[in-house]
């Protein structure tokens, strides 16, 4: 029983990790950048969400909505201001940028909450299930972060795959002058992604933060960069290899801090990814990066 | 209908068309045809806004189409069918031509190209739900036709539609380049197949490392000395 509760916990921290990989993945997919500051945006959703319901006491899915609105319209700043300019720069420079971007906000926060972690009240009004008498017990925040990281995941790749809108997204992934040659406006299909990515990252910090409580200025850091462990591990670019990328990554560690060591967890995590880009450099579902002729 | 005035596009500091002017006229087909790197795939990315050019002018319809943002050219009646094909190979024959209607908001208009297209491509209505990047390379090349057409272009810029076919699709081809402009469709044709190019054309254009040394109408120019020696093999 302990094992299935360790498992189940791994699948809901890893169904968070999955979902906010898709940010990663798809903004990489069709700009062909990594967005280091996503991790953070998820940071700034954690404090939206915090100031507004701790803070101002509303509601939690009106607080969770906010922050969608605000992380969605923080996704399209940054790429407008930071990241549009450097379209035609060196992927190295647009990568400095990400990460200043990325410490920026962390700055910011540092500025207004303070270095001090503030303790996130659970958005997630669901009693903790208990079941054969008690010998299991799945909490509140597993039997929603589950099943809702489910329905994001299918109704984004609906939305990709029948939606004019996202086949527009899989053109400019895949050969942008012939996207623009359709009549694809490349930038705008770049600011759809990144809205969304960030809309769906608030939806991931609501969910983790209410699993894990703890929230600073780094507090995005780390599962940031987890998510785009995630994403490479499944394969940059492809949607369904983050979701599964994301999942596996949560059991991994979920099972080897309970199992191996409490301090290492993190440390197997990215030991078994050195491993699996080792043995396959494009992840698990990914494809060869096509390189134009 | 088409007019290019003194075009010069660089890449970087390599100047690879030097001045080059010529004009379309609606309803005909044009032919620009010249050796490897003479230039004549930048010409048409030039026109359809994918590089930007140094100087010059490419009227269409009196309107400058360096002023008008690349996404917007397709809508105002100009396909490109590109050198390679470039299907999107991740998405299905029918997602590649409803690609093609990208910029098109009537869904019964769309309904109607589409069943033209498949008239004119049955090969494509066969495979309408494989994958693009699973299509054969004469598939691929009707495939990105028929893309073009689902624009309902006025004009329709063709990049060496016949390259790597065997010589049965070849004249497929050619033929079909020469029906879609029998229904009214005005078509520019890069090719290095000269000798099929100027068979089709009514007028063509010579171009030799960013130059136009030769124009004229077609038939005049597959008897020209100089084009028999250096384009048609003789
Ligand atoms: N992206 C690029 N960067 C630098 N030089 C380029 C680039 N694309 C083309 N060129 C150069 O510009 C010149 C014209 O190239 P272009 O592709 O237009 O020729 P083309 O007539 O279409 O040739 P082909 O028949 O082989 O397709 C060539 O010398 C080529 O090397
Ligand atoms: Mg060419």
């Amino acid at each position: 029983m302990n094992f299935l509760t360790h498992l189940l916990n791994g699948i809901s921290l890893g169904s968070v990790y999955s979902i906010i990989a898709l940010g990663y993945t798809m903004v990489y997919g069709i700009a062909k950048m990594i967005n280091f500051a996503h991790g953070d945006v998820i940071m700034v959703g954690g404090f939206i969400i915090f100031t507004l319901m701790s803070t101002l006491g509303l509601n939690p899915f009106f607080s969770v909505l906010a922050a969608m609105i605000v992380c969605t319209l923080l996704g399209m700043t940054i790429e407008r201001i930071a990241y549009k300019p450097l379209r035609k720069a060196p992927s190295l420079a647009v990568l400095i940028t990400a990460i200043g971007v990325s410490y920026l906000l962390q700055n910011l926060a540092l500025l207004i909450y303070g270095a001090e972690s503030k303790s996130f009240t659970s958005v997630i009004p669901v009693k903790a299930l208990s079941l054969f008498d008690g010998r299991l017990s799945i909490s509140g925040e597993t039997l929603v972060t589950i099943p809702l990281c489910i329905v994001i995941m299918i109704g984004l790749n609906f939305f990709i795959k029948k939606s004019k809108t996202g086949r527009g997204m899989i053109a400019v992934s895949e050969d942008k002058e012939a996207a623009v040659l359709m009549g694809v406006n490349v930038n705008k299909t770049i600011a759809i992604t990144f809205a969304i990515g960030s809309a769906i990252a608030a939806i991931g910090s609501a969910l983790m933060f209410s699993a894990y409580h703890n929230l600073s200025p780094t507090s995005g850091a780390m599962p940031g960069i987890k998510a785009f462990v995630a994403a490479v591990f499944g394969g940059i670019g492809s949607i369904p290899g983050a979701m599964i990328g994301g999942i596996l990554l949560g059991v991994i560690e979920i099972l080897s801090r309970a199992y191996i060591s409490t301090q290492l967890g993190d440390a197997i995590v990215f030991l078994i990814l050195i491993v699996v880009l080792l043995v396959k450099p494009t992840g698990i579902l990914g494809r060869k990066i096509q390189e134009k002729v | 209908m088409l007019e290019v005035k003194n075009l010069q596009v660089y890449y970087g500091v390599i100047q690879a068309i030097k001045g080059v002017s010529f004009r379309v006229e609606e309803g005909e087909i044009i032919a620009l045809i010249g050796a490897n790197g003479a230039g004549k795939t930048t010409i048409l990315q030039t026109i359809s806004g994918l590089i930007a050019a140094k100087q010059g002018e490419i009227l269409y319809g009196g309107v400058d189409l360096q002023k008008i943002h690349p996404h917007k050219i397709v809508a105002m009646g100009i396909a490109h069918v590109p050198e390679g094909r470039r299907v999107f190979s991740q998405l299905t024959v029918y997602e590649n031509l409803l690609m093609g209607a990208y910029t098109r908001t009537n869904k019964d208009e769309i309904e109607e190209t589409l069943e033209q297209v498949f008239t004119r491509f049955p090969r494509l209505k066969e495979r309408k739900n494989q994958m693009a990047g699973t299509l054969s390379g004469g598939e691929q090349q009707m495939l990105a036709m028929g893309r073009a057409l689902m624009s309902k272009p006025k004009i329709i810029l063709m990049d060496e539609p016949s390259m790597g076919l065997s010589p049965i699709l070849v004249e497929e081809v050619f033929d079909i380049i020469k029906s879609i402009n029998k229904s009214g469709t005005t078509v520019l044709l890069v090719e290095q197949n000269a000798k099929k190019a100027l068979s089709i054309a009514n007028r063509a254009y010579v171009l030799e490392t960013g130059n136009i040394v030769l124009e004229g109408d077609a038939k005049e120019l597959m008897n020209n000395e100089s084009v028999k020696k250096a384009y048609l093999g003789e």
